[in-house]
């Protein structure tokens, strides 16, 4: 055996070491920020199940953002084979493509050529990746003509609208105040958004829920909404649905949008009238626009639509020159509010789903951490009553091993900044069962040895060197299971696999390194001529 | 100092000799629970089928009937009401309610309402849930892709580290503690979530830890004891680490105890299945994982290697 100073001194120094990284959990945020710069501030993340807060997992509708580009698509095609006269019939998106039937099928490569120049080239997506075009156009002798986009215009487009989603979506809930929140983009289509000791999910839910795309359209006053409703309604008019109770249920529009909610700069609520009112402001090409309409429409309907349903249809009294103008509908001063969040920060590109929500009210949380901690210590105390009775002193060295391991566990967390969570703790009490699994290993062998004749210095060294094998091979492969758990689990259950994890790995060190240093201190001191095993 | 030993020094139990009977316990164990989950079926979660779950804390002692009436007028179909560990707490579970992502996505926010109006200020919302058609199936998904993966994991490990037969029989006891705690689950009509899924990945781990403890004397003990019968090797195997099974088996049962009672109601399932897989998994290692190493003749493959491995004590 080599200098028992310096192994003194790993024993004390890694108890230092495992006790300060473990210090600034009982420090407040303030405490914290005051510390000198060369002291370790990182604190344990709990995880929402514990602290409370909302886990919702939104999908954009990729359909949605697809079925956009091919309604953009149809007034294309129209204004490219106008010009060339090319007759066709049945326009129109049918299903995930744009369709069309030409008059006289004979000019189908004619028309071809005039689609194809509708068709860019894509951006190479890297080096050698070759070149792909927006479009699969194909055509059929019978005149038919299919447009597709392609498999990675169509990538490109649902990525587009989840980034910027994502930035709508941190808009929106900063606009909210609520501090801390995550928000990070999952697989293709999806976002993920965490907001800790929130209350009210439905009020983020309800703020999400809504694409929020605001345009502002020309009321066609002079055609008949039975007429529209019918068919038979002119070209370039839509019907929409009113928001309001009161008043007309369905208004004709014309399609063409005059303005649209990105020209907003603000939006405010406010009252007008004792009435809440949603005022906003228009950016300097928004407001020279809006000028222009406002002076050439005096005395007709302008109408506001949000999300596909006329909010309101104000008279166009006199030129609006400054720019602002304000939504009155009947709002509350809470929908008011929420509308006037939405516009400023701004539209979503495709609606969002929320697949999956998990909220937890802060008080559960506390409980649980309550529930949990009482469990750690119980667990603890009857785990180290078993040992000391069992093994004597060696149980002692197996229990401060023990209790270094949960130490260290907790210390892995705060320095790596893993995410504690109610089954994590299940996974530190089940740690504490295991732990001391390692040390019975070892014990059990230098019993073994002692009776097979060795000396108690060739039996503890034997007994180690054999056990180590044994603890290693047992050990990782439970790394295996807690490997795949935290590559295929979700949510609560990765924090399981996180602490099981780390019990495995610390639980090697201290059982191993850690608890021999231990026993070779105690050998030294004492020199038994048997061990009291 | 007199100390309790939980096993006499030098045990010879003939545990190969009533291989038999555990063949048969364990084929009754695993048709029961075949039968179980192809009749009686799991109790799935949300996480796993979708749908939503709250836990509420009434002002006053809970009143169950009432509140089912009250969420029955909802129309969402399947609504169960779970007493949550006081008088005071309720856990509400509700399928999916038809009629796309919007009527989901409401759903909670009008089972709330509906329970405010009928039971007044005070109600506490502790928790909620809801988990979508897609996602739970693709939870489902990963759950079984975490199982199967670990499983492999341990076959190629111990193959590696030991010999073919090692890993054929670590992954059969492991299949065996896995169903038998379905068995369980099934059963009991214990909830079946994402929690049971780290239950039965920590019954494979404790199993596997079990299990490898006993190899690795096994193939120690194939060294050492070229001549000896294998029943009779096997046995001696199991003996010697015996204590060592029993005390960790007792400490695990103690850290799971104090969780079973103080943990909380929602990890109670969870304490309870793995109990039964502390059992299932320590019986597993003697009775599939090491009569395996017999019937795969583990010990013609591992003569040639022993020689050469053979090292000094």
């Amino acid at each position: 055996m080599r200098q028992p100073s310096w192994k003194l001194a790993l024993v004390v120094g890694v108890w230092v070491f495992a006790i300060l990284a473990l210090l600034p959990n009982l420090l407040s945020r303030e405490a914290l920020d005051r510390l000198p710069g060369f002291l370790p501030r990182n604190q344990i993340v709990l995880g929402l199940d514990l602290q409370g807060g909302s886990h919702l997992l939104l999908e954009v509708e990729a359909k949605a953002v697809v079925r956009d580009r091919l309604e953009q698509l149809v007034s294309e095609v129209r204004a490219a084979l106008r010009p060339a006269q090319i007759g066709y019939r049945g326009l129109g998106v049918q299903g995930e493509a744009v369709v069309l039937t030409l008059t006289d099928p004979s000019r189908l490569d004619q028309a071809l050529g005039e689609l194809a120049k509708l068709n860019p080239l894509l951006p190479a997506a890297g080096f050698g990746a070759g070149t792909v075009r927006e479009l699969v156009i194909t055509g059929e002798g019978d005149g038919r003509i299919r447009l597709e986009l392609s498999e990675r215009a169509r990538e490109e487009r649902i990525g587009a609208a989840v980034s910027q989603s994502l930035e709508v979506v941190r808009r929106r809930i900063d606009e909210l105040g609520t501090r801390e929140a995550s928000i990070q983009r999952q697989g293709s289509d999806r976002i993920l958004v965490q907001v800790p000791g929130e209350r009210n999910p439905e009020a983020i839910k309800r703020l999400l829920g809504k694409t929020a795309r605001l345009t502002f359209h020309m009321v066609a006053m002079e055609v008949d909404p039975a007429e529209v409703r019918a068919g038979r309604g002119p070209a370039g008019v839509m019907l929409v649905e009113s928001a309001e109770r009161s008043g007309p249920r369905e208004w004709v529009l014309y399609r063409q949008v005059e303005l649209s909610g990105e020209s907003l700069v603000d939006a405010q609520a406010t009252f007008q009238n004792n009435e809440p009112v949603v005022s906003f402001r228009f950016d300097s090409q928004g407001a020279r626009k809006f000028a222009r309409i406002t002076q050439d429409n005096v005395g007709k309907l302008f109408a506001i639509v949000l999300d596909g349903k006329v909010i309101s249809a104000p008279r166009i009294r006199e030129p609006i020159l400054g720019g602002s103008g304000i939504i009155s509908g009947s709002f509350t001063t809470e929908s008011a509010n929420e509308l006037a969040v939405l516009l400023r920060a701004g539209a979503l590109p495709a609606p969002l789903t929320v697949i999956e929500e998990r909220s937890v009210g802060p008080d559960l949380g506390a409980d649980s951490i309550r529930a949990g901690t009482i469990a750690v210590i119980v667990a603890s105390l009857l785990v180290v009553s078993y040992m000391i009775l069992y093994y004597g002193i060696f149980g002692v060295f197996a229990n401060v091993a023990l209790v270094l391991n949960v130490v260290m566990i907790l210390d892995l967390m705060t320095l790596l900044g893993a995410t504690l969570t109610l089954p994590g703790i299940a996974g530190i009490v089940l740690t504490i069962g295991q732990a001391v699994d390692s040390n019975v290993l070892i014990y059990e062998r230098i019993r073994e040895e002692a009776r097979a004749g060795r000396t108690p210095l060739a039996a503890i060294d034997a007994g180690f060197g054999e056990a180590t094998r044994t603890i290693v091979d047992a050990n990782l492969t439970t790394l295996i299971a807690a490997a795949a758990l935290f590559q295929f689990g979700s949510g609560p259950v990765k924090g399981f696999a996180v602490t099981l994890a780390f019990g495995i790995l610390t639980n090697m060190f201290t059982a191993v390194t850690f608890t021999r240093v231990m026993v070779e201190l105690w050998y030294r001191r004492t020199r038994p001529a048997a061990i009291p095993l | 100092m007199w100390r309790p030993r939980l096993v006499p020094d030098g045990t010879r139990i003939p545990f190969f000799r009533y291989r038999w009977i555990a063949f048969v316990w364990s084929f009754v164990v695993l048709a029961l629970t075949a039968g179980l989950i192809a009749t009686v079926g799991l109790n799935l979660g949300i996480d796993f089928k979708g749908g939503i779950l709250l836990e509420v804390r009434t002002p006053g002692p809970a009143d169950l009937a009432g509140m089912r009436a009250t969420l029955g007028g909802l129309q969402f179909g399947d609504v169960a009401l779970q007493d949550a560990g006081s008088e005071r707490d309720v856990l509400i579970r509700v399928a999916l309610p038809e009629g796309g992502p919007d009527a989901q996505r409401q759903a909670i926010e009008r089972i709330k309402a509906a329970l405010d109006q009928a039971i007044g200020a005070g109600m506490e919302y502790r928790r909620a849930e809801f988990v979508g058609p897609r996602v739970s199936r693709e939870l489902f998904i990963g759950g079984i892709w975490a199982v199967v993966i670990s499983l492999l994991g341990v076959l190629v490990y111990l193959w590696f580290r030991f010999e073919w037969q090692y890993g054929i029989g670590a992954v059969a006891s492991l299949l065996h503690d896995v169903s038998a705690a379905v068995g369980l689950y099934a059963l009991a009509q214990i909830e079946f979530n994402l929690t049971s899924l780290a239950a039965l990945l920590t019954i494979v781990g404790y199993s596997l830890n079990d299990t490898v403890v006993i190899y690795d004397r096994v193939r120690e003990n194939l060294r050492k004891f070229k001549a000896m019968p294998i029943e009779e090797l096997l046995d001696r195997s199991i003996n010697e680490t015996l204590a060592r099974t029993l005390s960790t088996s007792l400490t695990t049962l103690l850290a799971l105890v104090a969780l079973f009672a103080i943990g909380g109601e929602v990890i109670r399932g969870f304490t309870i299945v793995m109990i039964w897989g502390l059992f299932v998994g320590t019986y597993s290692t003697i009775y599939i994982a090491t009569p395996v190493l017999y019937y795969l003749n583990i010990r013609r493959s591992a003569e040639p290697q022993a020689s050469a491995a053979t090292r000094p004590g």
